[in-house]
């Protein structure tokens, strides 16, 4: 490759894994430039966490290569070790021991000593906002406490590519924001994350690039603005209190109705100007619609289109955005 | 660095973090050394009067049987720490943390290592918790300093294989509580030898187990060593179980570790 292109952090080739007869990744193909964040979207089962686990060296592929920073993953797994960090979806802290122990256990097995441990343990510690927990057991740690110590740990080492499995999954809104910026950080300091998550609105904030992995293939891959541009977009829904306002509405306005809730599905963007003009032309019909929601595509219906007809039954979500 | 002191490095980092466990929790420790010392005083105290050989009457009768079980308490409590390695294991094994072990360039078996050496200490101060409870109730030696050394290598050697043997089994179970029922066993099987009671007094069939036995031989040359003046014929027996423990079990726990988590 020329010297100049970066090597990428991550490069994925038609990797499969299948446990007895149930395959869990068929043929993933994935490249991720180092330095971005790069998201594994997809819902329960998809395979988010076996696709982690491969790649952090837990588990061999079935068939497929990967590389992580050049390295292959099966000709030279400790060199990947060496380059990576992993923070799972179950908590990898050693409960029995403080959280300043558990950092001091990192440092020791990342062959840090004396001075330069505690500098690197001090600092994480001051970082993730566990200065005045360090004492204590990490057993005794919230929920939120034990995804930062644990982040915390994942950093010791400075890895270049830290995989975050579902790192915000459980925690209060709060201590997901905190994680969010944490998250931000680490690339800010140069360091590539690949991150699985369930949360579209997480994927949507962080990633750069989002890949959406559904019953072991990647489905769709691009940035959050080229997924929404892939589903159709927004439209207007309109409620009515009886049936002979909707069928008028219908007959003015065009778009699908939902006869059961007296609903009336419009086409078209929930710009100010459209959006008098439709309801101008309500007006003009004295047709007034009892409520009406403004919905944009979200990352939720391509999600949702992508993913199967699992909840995709045609109704409309709500933008929460 | 080598390959071989990152091995050592890392592996001493896992030493600690076990010594660190126990210090943190001596509940278990005292916990394990529970057992032993409840048997010592529950035969001594309860059966000695009757089982005893003395001429001098209950006393005498259970001072004398005191001298014959010791040995056998004292590998009872080998066994009994080995169990609380199994547990340990399967606790370890079931926190995320071993999965994080996995995902680091440290040397792989060090995880193992470090279980089995801390327990090793561990192992070795119950048993000196017990022995300093059997001489304050009148356990009466009579091993000069060179007895007393091979006492304490081969009470090492025992622990140390069946340290390696709970690590296995401690891989192999699917939970805590397996974990901690598979090594049962173990701590029975000194009371199915000449631990307790002389080996002519057992039934044919018992009395044919009990002879191959890995406990026989170490209880008797244990017993050789500590109020026999020697090392006594069935040493070699000894040793060569505990290195075949050993080895077996290493290899075994091993390809354990190092096989796929599942799923």
């Amino acid at each position: 490759m020329p010297r100049n292109t970066p090597r990428p952090a991550v490069s994925v080739e038609g990797l499969r894994k299948s446990y007895r007869d149930q395959t869990v990744l068929d043929g993933v193909d994935l490249e991720i430039p180092a330095g971005t964040i790069f998201s594994l979207l997809g819902p329960n089962g998809a395979g988010k966490t076996t696709m982690v686990k491969i790649l952090s060296t837990l588990i061999r592929a079935d068939g497929g290569r990967a590389r992580i920073f050049g390295h292959d993953l099966a000709a030279d797994p400790d060199a990947v070790r060496a380059a990576i960090g992993v923070t799972g979806q179950y908590s990898a802290v050693d409960g029995l021991l403080t959280g300043q122990e558990n950092l001091m256990l990192m440092a020791g097995l990342h062959r840090l000593r004396g001075a330069a441990a505690r500098r690197r343990t001090a600092g994480l510690l001051e970082r993730f906002d566990l200065a005045d927990a360090a004492k204590k057991p990490a057993a005794a740690y919230s929920g939120g406490m034990r995804r930062r110590l644990d982040l915390a740990m994942t950093l010791v080492g400075e890895p270049r590519l830290i995989f975050l499995d579902e790192p915000t999954t459980g925690l209060d809104p709060r201590s997901r924001r905190d994680m969010w910026q944490i998250i931000r950080d680490l690339v800010a300091d140069g360091a590539t994350v690949f991150l699985t998550t369930q949360y579209l609105e997480e994927a949507d904030r962080l990633a750069d690039r989002i890949a959406v992995l559904d019953r072991g293939t990647i489905v769709a891959e691009g940035t959050a603005a080229e997924l929404k541009r892939r589903v159709p977009g927004g439209h207007v829904l309109l409620r009515f209190a009886e049936a002979g306002a909707l069928a008028s509405a219908a007959e003015k306005l065009g778009g699908e109705t939902d006869p059961e809730s007296l609903a009336l599905k419009v086409p078209g963007g929930g710009g100010v100007a459209s959006l008098r003009d439709l309801l101008d032309r309500l007006d003009t019909a004295s047709i007034a619609p009892e409520e009406l929601s403004v919905h944009t595509p979200a990352l939720d219906d391509v999600f949702l289109a992508l993913t199967g007809n699992r909840g995709a039954n045609g109704h409309a979500r709500k933008a929460n955005r | 660095m080598t390959a071989l002191s990152h091995a050592a490095g890392d592996s001493a980092t896992m030493v600690a973090r076990q010594l660190r466990h126990m210090l943190r929790y001596p509940s278990m420790t005292l916990l394990l050394a529970g057992m032993p010392v409840l048997f010592l005083l529950l035969f001594v105290y309860v059966f000695g009067g009757a089982m005893g050989a003395g001429a001098g009457g209950a006393a005498a009768a259970r001072a004398d049987y005191l001298d014959y079980i010791a040995p056998g308490v004292l590998l009872i409590t080998v066994a009994s720490a080995a169990q609380g390695t199994a547990i340990s294991v399967a606790m370890d094994m079931a926190e995320g943390i071993v999965a994080r072990f996995r995902t680091m360039d440290i040397a792989r078996v060090s995880v193992l290592t470090g279980h089995v050496v801390g327990s090793l200490i561990q192992a070795m101060l119950i048993t000196a918790l017990v022995t300093a409870v059997a001489l304050l109730i009148g356990f009466r030696p009579t091993a000069g300093p060179a007895e007393w050394l091979a006492a304490i290598g081969l009470l090492a050697l025992a622990s140390y294989a069946l340290t390696w043997l709970s690590v296995a089994l401690g891989l192999v179970s699917k939970s805590v509580e397996t974990a901690s029922n598979l090594p049962m066993p173990l701590v029975f099987l000194p009371f199915l030898g000449s631990g307790f009671v002389p080996t002519e007094t057992l039934p044919a069939g018992l009395r044919w187990f009990v002879e191959y036995q890995p406990f026989t031989p170490l209880t008797e040359t244990l017993r050789a060593l500590l109020t026999g003046g020697g090392a006594g014929d069935s040493w070699t027996a000894a040793v060569a179980w505990c290195a075949g423990i050993t080895l077996v079990s290493y290899v075994w726990a091993k390809r354990l570790y190092n096989r796929a988590p599942s799923a």
